[in-house]
């Protein structure tokens, strides 16, 4: 399913679009409701339908309609063509942020961003509705006997430099010139760490795989074809990787990104009103607890990010922007490119 | 038409100082709302325009073209004020490059490195930008770059409106104070000038010395046409009692003489008409020499109540000298005066012309209205802090009228026929006695008589 999906769309993107590119579908809710809220997301439907079934329990006489994209396709489809969504949801914050700070989010009612943390909101256009890591994931099989699992980046190079035989072409990560979660992941590591770039050399040495999208990666480790991945989504292993698939999860403790899943109400939304109701219902205790839930505890609590230091928000501010400048992009991946390929 | 009456002073200066605080309160809200603008923009302008240049500097020239590496910090200390919304926009050569195409161009180009600062609206929203220009060797070749950073000013905005809001309520707050704190200084602003009223209020009726109590600066001048308005009001008594007593003075003389001559005419006159006429004529002098002689007594007891003398008098001396004085008088109608004397010599303080002036009209009194062959009881005693002095006598007595009219002014009895009398006597008593602080009382004697009583405090 998983496969079908992301060939569909590589198969897509590969195509001159006219319209931004919808993954996957979904209506929720009795067919003829009065009114209809649109959530256009990247979240994945198994994730979200936990929280569209209990939200349409509270709320008869709505219905849902859940579309799913690419983050890139997400931010093209309101910035460029105006798709008219009552909800953006999106884990690619810098794409969101520049939403917001274009002047497409909607000020959201006051009561909803009061009650959240600084950190958790930019003004009240921008709010966080979920914190998840992005963890290195890396099946028991690679590591030699009586190895310990690496603790920190440090570790992590030590390992590939020293077993290039069970890491050559078997290490996935994010390709950044696709994904946008995978571009925002590189100029984080690199706001926070050099050490990104050795990593990088040391993966494009051991001839490392780029994908578009957590979920490749975890399926390339479930089928052995990989060995570790690095920088996958916390939400997407947890909920696809069992116990006995022998792929362990890691936390760095140098640094761990956490991403926030933040969410917007456009300008243009036809129901604003439905919107803010959704996206307060995400926030409320009944919301975050689905969701907790629907990502196997995936999802981080804020209380730990006082317990675990290494946890690292990312800055929903607009110094995500920088790195979405056309320029600095440009430099960003010719610098990925180059520590990749330097052979 | 009546003008108006003005308002009262303490209303006038409440309001005043009310609607003065009310402007001071406009004014901090006004002033705090301004220069807490002024200020955060120009805070916000410096940092806007560090970061442009500093993103302007940090410009490469690399192989194949030019080379930007923004930074999130300079991103993230832009918006930190507030959570601002950061536009940007690079040109070379004067074709946008990179960021906001549509980004407002400057009103006028930069100079290197000296960023300028301009106000433009962009999409929703109102912008402050500011734009640097440098160049840069591409290819070989100078190219002109032009950095502009615009940032939105939401939150400054907002802070300078909640401290402008904070000031409102500060000055509101000295609004809501200044009202009780105008009152008070109301009432000890006017309370000098209610003291000086009252002071001036006490005064006795003939208390005409300046004024000296001490009054404010303010009030020294009402005070001064007050003591120059006194000051003629006394010139102008004492002109007026001046002049009666030289009247008296220029009547009582060629009086005398007139009286003299009726009196030898009398002793060379053989014929009895001749002389019942002189004798008419000597007692009518000798009745307009008393009235003068009064009218100069009068005169002296106002103009000296004026003058506060404070004298040390023994009364038992003065009244002994004039029971002695009076004695041929007495003798003339073969009258007694009894004097009782206390055993301790008595002291007052005051004028001793006036006293003087006040017993002797006193005995002068009981002697002319007593009948031939009767006796005048004159008794001096201390009595509670002050000298008594009672002077009885078997006369016509009050006559029905009361003290108070007897004491006006050339009013005299009903019954004073046939006895001369200017009328003149205890209005001269009774003005000395409140002049020394004394009281003066007249009453009907039983069996007779009139009692008239004089009390002079004491010294000490």
């Amino acid at each position: 399913m998983r496969h079908a999906l992301a060939a569909v769309v590589w198969l897509i993107a590969a195509l001159p679009a006219l319209g931004f590119e919808v993954e996957a579908e979904r209506r929720f809710g009795p067919e003829g409701a009065a009114r209809q809220v649109r959530v256009l997301a990247t979240t994945d439907i198994g994730f979200f339908a936990p929280l569209a079934e209990a939200f349409l329990a509270l709320q008869p006489g709505l219905s849902l309609h859940y579309v799913q994209a690419a983050s890139t396709e997400v931010h093209r489809a309101i910035d460029a063509e105006g798709a008219g969504f009552d909800l953006v949801i999106s884990t690619a914050m810098d794409l969101q942020m520049k939403l917001a700070n274009d002047g497409f989010a909607r000020a959201l009612p006051s009561d909803l961003v009061e009650g959240l943390p600084g950190w958790a909101h930019w003004r009240d256009r921008l709010v966080s509705i979920a914190q998840e890591p992005a963890i290195l994931l890396i099946a028991e099989s690679a590591l030699p006997e009586g190895q310990p699992l690496p603790r920190s980046r440090r570790d992590l190079i030590a390992l590939l430099r020293d077993h290039p035989e069970v890491f050559d072409r078997r290490i996935g990560t994010y390709d950044p010139q696709v994904s946008g979660v995978g571009y925002l992941f590189l100029t984080q590591d690199d706001r926070l760490s050099d050490s990104i770039w050795r990593l990088a050399e040391v993966m494009g040495r051991l001839n490392a795989r780029l994908y578009c999208c957590s979920g490749l990666m975890i399926d390339g480790l479930l089928s052995g074809e990989l060995v570790m991945a690095y920088n996958v989504l916390g939400s997407y292993a947890a909920a696809n990787l069992p116990p006995e698939s022998g792929v362990r999860a890691i936390l760095l403790e140098d640094f761990t990104l956490t991403l926030q899943r933040t969410a917007m109400v456009p300008v243009n939304a036809p129901a604003p009103d439905l919107g803010a109701l959704l996206l307060g219902f995400i926030l409320s205790p009944q919301g975050q607890a689905i969701q907790m839930q629907a990502s196997a505890d995936a999802v981080i609590p804020a209380e730990r990010f006082a317990t675990q230091p290494w946890l690292r928000p990312i800055r929903l501010d607009p110094g995500l922007l920088s790195s979405l400048d056309g320029m600095t992009r440009q430099r960003f991946l010719a610098e990925w490119s180059a520590a990749l390929d330097q052979l | 038409m009546a003008p108006r009456a003005p308002a009262s002073l303490r209303r006038r200066l409440l309001i005043q100082l009310i609607a003065l605080s009310a402007v001071l309160a406009v004014a901090l809200y006004v002033a705090v709302r301004l220069g807490a603008e002024r200020a955060s923009e120009a805070t916000l302008d410096s940092i806007l325009g560090a970061a442009t240049t500093a993103i302007a500097e940090e410009l490469r020239s690399v192989e194949g073209g030019t080379e930007l590496d923004l930074s999130p910090g300079t991103f993230s200390m832009l918006s930190a004020v507030g959570e601002e919304r950061i536009f940007h926009r690079l040109d070379i050569s004067g074709v946008a490059v990179t960021g906001y195409a549509d980004l407002p161009l400057p009103p006028r180009p930069p100079s290197t490195l000296e960023p300028v600062f301009y106000d433009a609206p962009y999409r929703d929203t109102d912008l402050r930008l500011a734009a640097v220009a440098r160049s840069l060797m591409i290819e070989n070749r100078p190219a002109p770059v032009l950095v502009i950073m615009g940032q939105t000013r939401d939150g400054q905005r907002a802070i300078a409106q909640s401290l402008a809001n904070r000031a409102a309520a500060l000055g509101l707050a000295v609004f809501l104070v200044a009202v009780p704190l105008s009152l008070l200084a109301a009432g000890s602003l006017m309370r000098p000038i209610a003291n000086l009223a009252e002071a001036v209020g006490r005064r006795g009726g003939h208390d005409l010395r300046p004024v000296r109590h001490p009054a404010p600066t303010e009030l020294k001048p009402l005070v001064e046409q007050l003591n120059a308005f006194i000051a003629r009001l006394r010139q102008t008594l004492a002109q007026t009692e001046t002049f009666i007593a030289e009247a008296a003075h220029h009547i009582r003389t060629p009086l005398a003489t007139l009286k003299s001559e009726a009196e030898m005419a009398l002793m060379q006159a053989g014929d009895e008409p001749t002389r019942a006429r002189l004798r008419g004529m000597i007692r009518a002098t000798e009745e307009s020499a008393r009235s003068a002689g009064q009218l100069l007594d009068h005169a002296t007891v106002l103009f000296r109540a004026d003058q506060r003398a404070q004298e040390r008098v023994d009364p038992g001396a003065m009244v002994a000298a004039l029971v002695e004085r009076f004695g041929p008088t007495a003798d003339l109608k073969d009258m007694e005066l009894r004097l009782d004397l206390p055993a301790a010599p008595l002291e007052t303080l005051g004028d001793a012309v006036l006293i003087e002036a006040a017993m002797r009209n006193l005995i002068d009194n009981a002697v002319k209205y007593s009948p031939d062959d009767s006796s005048v009881q004159i008794t001096l005693a201390a009595e509670g802090g002050f000298a008594r002095l009672d002077v009885r006598d078997r006369g016509r007595g009050l006559g029905g009228e009361t003290q108070a009219v007897l004491e006006r002014r050339f009013h005299r009895g009903a019954n004073v026929a046939g006895v001369v009398g200017s009328g003149l006597g205890l209005t001269i008593v009774a003005e000395t006695a409140v002049a020394m602080g004394g009281r003066f009382a007249l009453t009907e004697r039983e069996g007779g008589g009139t009692c008239a009583t004089l009390w002079l405090p004491l010294s000490g």
